[in-house]
């Protein structure tokens, strides 16, 4: 048996954090590059990586499948409300240690049979959180504090295969659970629209991204659209990110296929079922990623192999939500 | 057990999960089965339930049943497109009244496994999602439902993993912990019938049986000793119209509907 007592995997110091962001550039530059540019600039062996959205709500497919193509290696993962972003990743076996509120689970879609083989095998180190924990990890970061109180994962195995420590409240005397600031080195958020320098807006539900974007030490955006900087003037209510926090600026139209995007298209539930039906055993995996991911030469190789425009037209008729009408 | 022709099982719990629901409250719904069960509440006689989803969405009204909390189907209508930060927030403040949890295995506590199967949590023997939003709900909700499968796999005398919290070793646990006060599971919907926690002992009893089930059933599929209301009771069946609803209205496609509760 482990002792109890999660691994802390990334410092919540914050006097670390200020001299880090007191170097982020905040030049009004170009950011637009290609997806695989922006992994192979920003995404290094070893760095503890976070992904927004959910799972296969409005995730960032093309940076993910990129991070599997070239083989990285030792990724910590945040695993808050991941499924098939934490598939590909598992799958492509490029983590070494996750911070786990959900992983493995696909929701009404089952669970992951090669994520539960990479935990039962002992091939990850995990510390468990929940939900609401790790989110508040996060919004205790980009606050630039070390720790926010909470009244969750108090009392239970879920505390205790953590690295939160218990407080009392100064106040009170109420017994509290500390949850360490998590600044994650990078974050790959994918967005309905951004400019070239990095503002974006995410329609819809953001999840935890406002956080996370401003807790990650480097940021990329993948989104559906690069927009004038006039309409950010235009509509400021609209901003989910301001262009300082970000770090690259991808374009890729369908670019959380086959999770589904609001507002956009829907999730490809064939694909999905599929990819769960190919991690019945490492060969097939092993297939299925090989002609998937390693010899399609990007996500536009992808998306073409799998139905490509015609495809993605089907999805966009099928989304439920309808685009915001301009304002103003 | 009470498959009668005129309903399945599956229809008798949603139906029963949808009696739990007061009009003007705040519930926070995952997929599946509860969800079809607030739908059904809303379009009967709780008009006005607040369905909030844990990734975000506030006051939707729900036009096809989603299969992600997070996804378009959760955001139809809605009164806020929120965040996650801001719905669990909200649990922390005292604002939410029901949440709804599965698991894979429960005790007579109450407390709730959805993390591993095994001894050794490094070496896990069935590894599972992991917490989610259910260590939060059950922490911070005023009234937790558990729907669950009864067999004694699942009904065990010990879980593997306190993943969630239910009333942990007993009386006066939770608050020891530093949960909040008069907080805990409410009720657990199983396949065989409906159970509450004794106030005193904060054991594990059962307050309804489903019609075509008996008490023996029951003793037989529990890991635990369970314990019986002096008022027994038999879970009332769905009605036709609240059937009907069901069918044509909530789930058309049958995505909830024709699955079985089982292992």
């Amino acid at each position: 048996m482990v002792e109890p007592g999660g691994e802390l995997f990334q410092s919540p110091d914050v006097e670390a954090a200020r001299a880090f962001f007191r170097t982020k550039s905040r030049a009004m530059t170009d950011k637009r590059m290609t997806v695989p540019e922006a992994v192979k600039r920003f995404v290094h062996d070893g760095d503890y990586l976070a992904i927004g959205g959910f799972g296969s709500v409005r995730i960032p497919t093309a940076a993910l499948h990129e991070i599997v193509r070239r083989r990285y290696r030792n990724l910590g993962f945040c695993g808050h409300s991941s499924t098939h972003d934490f598939q590909i990743l598992a799958d492509g076996g490029v983590l070494d240690r996750c911070d786990i509120s959900y992983i493995v689970g696909l929701e009404m879609r089952g669970l992951s049979p090669h994520g539960r083989r990479l935990v039962e095998s002992g091939a990850l180190r995990t510390t468990e959180w929940s939900n609401a924990g790790l989110g508040w990890r996060y919004k205790a970061a980009a606050m630039g504090l070390p720790f926010l109180p909470a009244r969750v994962m108090l009392g239970t195995d879920t505390e205790r295969f953590s690295a939160a420590r218990e407080i009392t409240d100064p106040f009170t005397g109420q017994k509290l659970l500390a949850v360490p600031a998590l600044f994650p080195d990078v974050a790959i958020i994918h967005v309905h629209q951004a400019d070239i320098y990095g503002n974006a807006q995410i329609e819809g539900i953001h999840i935890v991204d406002r956080d996370l974007a401003r807790a990650a030490k480097r940021l990329l955006i993948t989104c559906e659209r690069i927009i004038p900087t006039e309409e950010f003037r235009r509509h400021p209510e609209r901003t989910t990110l301001p262009y300082w926090l970000v770090d690259a600026v991808c374009e890729v139209p369908g670019g959380s296929y086959p999770a589904e995007m609001p507002f956009e298209y829907t999730s490809d539930e064939p694909h999905l079922a599929a990819w769960v039906a190919a991690e019945k055993d490492e060969t097939s995996l092993q297939a299925f990623l090989e002609r998937q991911i390693f010899t399609t030469r990007d996500f536009a190789g992808y998306l073409a192999l799998n139905g490509g425009e015609a495809r993605l037209a089907e999805l966009r008729a099928a989304e439920p939500l309808q685009r915001p009408e301009p304002r103003g | 057990m009470p498959e009668t022709g005129r309903y399945t099982l599956m229809e008798l719990m949603i139906c029963a999960t949808a009696h739990l629901l007061e009009d003007g409250k705040t519930a926070l719904i995952g997929t599946g089965a509860p969800l079809a069960a607030a739908m059904l509440a809303q379009k009967t006689h709780a008009l006005n339930l607040i369905i909030l989803f844990e990734a975000g969405a506030m006051a939707p009204i729900l036009e096809k049943l989603p299969i992600s909390v997070a996804g378009s189907s959760t955001q139809t209508h809605a009164l806020v497109h929120s965040s996650m930060d801001d719905i669990m927030e909200s649990c922390q403040r005292g604002m939410v009244d029901y949440s709804f949890l599965g698991g894979a295995q429960i005790d007579q506590f109450g407390n709730l496994n959805s993390t591993m199967i095994g001894a050794d949590y490094a070496r896990p023997k069935v590894r599972l999602p992991g917490s989610g939003g259910a260590n939060d709900l059950a922490s911070l909700c005023w009234q937790t439902v558990t729907i669950i499968p009864h067999t004694r796999r699942k009904f065990v005398p010990r879980v593997d993993f306190i993943t969630t919290p239910g009333y942990l070793n007993g009386p006066g646990a939770r608050e020891a912990a530093g949960l909040p006060a008069n907080t805990g599971p409410y009720r657990v919907l199983s396949t065989l019938g409906i159970m509450g926690f004794d106030p005193a002992s904060k054991r594990m009893t059962v307050l309804s049986i489903h019609p075509g089930v008996t008490r023996q059933d029951i003793i037989d599929n529990t890991g635990f000793e369970m314990l019986f209301a002096a008022d027994l009771a038999v879970t009332s069946e769905p009605s036709d119209a609240e059937l009907r609803i069901l069918r044509e209205q909530v789930d058309p496609t049958g995505m909830v509907l024709s699955k079985t509760m089982k292992e």
